[in-house]
């Protein structure tokens, strides 16, 4: 069960984090605790796996990477198989069953933008099943923020 | 000091080796040490300072989005998380986009391309509550917001998550 603190601690670290000397001793004032106790939570926090990470979210585009969403209609008997296939790629970054007949979903993440032609090819190969490649063409929001 | 890295193999690439070096020890997480720049710095060989600047530059150039904490929403109780799709007019989608990524529960709202005759839909907005019940009360906030515009959406809920590595930026 989440104590006070650590809700306090999840809602501020998804807002601006100080780019000071001591950062965690700035955050655990303005949240009256102390700097080891809020990196002891915060640790903690990490392992118990409430928070997936804390640190520097990059954008890849923006590094010169590739990045798309791809989705795939995988015939029931055939799910845990196409699953494998597809989650052995590296650039698989994340991969979900979703409820419809396009029911497997995954973002590729890749070196280069060129990749990901690639690696559509080759799931396409290996599956014998069309990948549906839906790149973004505009953002026009991403900022998740939960209320813990 | 190693402030004049040399370029990358890659072309056009906005970042040296010395911010890769950077991104390498920090795609998992920025360390939980007091002075963590300090720490970055140590194992880069360089200045704190010069951490604390090139951080700022990846800000600045919109290659950190931001430094912060990530939570598993489902571990915070946001069970129902809906992947909801909008088959809305092509020439009004920069007009409608912003204002359903405004929702205050739409986490990422995007304009993808259809793939018809399979996919007609062309705005994605991640949905996110307590419960599907929830979910679909927010999905026909949408709906309302978009009166005539809506040509037909669908909510997609994901029933199992198969990988979640996160971005490992091969870099």
């Amino acid at each position: 069960m989440l104590e006070p603190l650590d809700r306090a601690i999840i809602n501020r670290l998804q807002g601006e984090f100080p780019l000071c000397e001591e950062p965690y001793a700035q955050v655990a004032e303005e949240l009256g605790t102390s700097e080891a106790e809020l990196i002891a939570r915060l640790q903690r926090l990490l392992d118990d796996k409430i928070l997936s990470r804390f640190g520097p979210m990059y954008h890849a585009e923006r590094l010169g990477g590739g990045l798309t969403l791809a989705a795939l209609a995988v015939p029931e008997e055939r799910f845990e198989a196409v699953a494998a296939q597809v989650n052995a790629f590296a650039e698989v970054a994340h991969n979900y069953q979703r409820d419809h007949h396009l029911n497997m979903w995954f973002v590729l993440a890749t070196e280069t933008p060129q990749r990901i032609n690639e690696v559509i090819g080759e799931i396409e190969r290996l599956t014998g099943l069309t990948v549906f490649n839906m790149p973004k063409e505009q953002e026009f929001y991403i900022g998740l923020r939960f209320d813990a | 000091m190693n402030s004049a890295a040399t370029p990358t193999q890659q072309t056009n690439s906005p970042i040296d080796e010395i911010d890769r070096a950077l991104i390498q020890m920090t795609q998992h997480g920025l360390p939980l040490t007091p002075r963590p720049y300090h720490t970055l710095a140590e194992w880069l060989g360089i200045e704190s300072g010069e951490v604390v600047r090139r951080i700022e530059r990846m800000v600045a150039d919109g290659i950190i989005r931001r430094i912060g904490a990530v939570p598993n929403h489902y571990a915070l109780g946001y069970r129902g998380n809906g992947m909801s799709v909008w088959n809305v007019p092509a020439e009004k989608i920069g007009e409608l986009g912003p204002r359903i990524g405004a929702l205050d529960f739409v986490s990422h709202c995007y304009q993808r391309p259809r793939r018809l005759p399979d996919w007609p839909y062309n705005l994605f907005a991640m949905v996110h509550g307590r419960d599907r019940a929830e979910v679909a009360d927010k999905v026909a906030q949408i709906a309302r917001l978009l009166g005539a515009d809506d040509h037909g959406h669908e909510v997609l809920f994901s029933t199992r998550i198969l990988k979640k590595t996160g971005l490992r930026l091969g870099i």
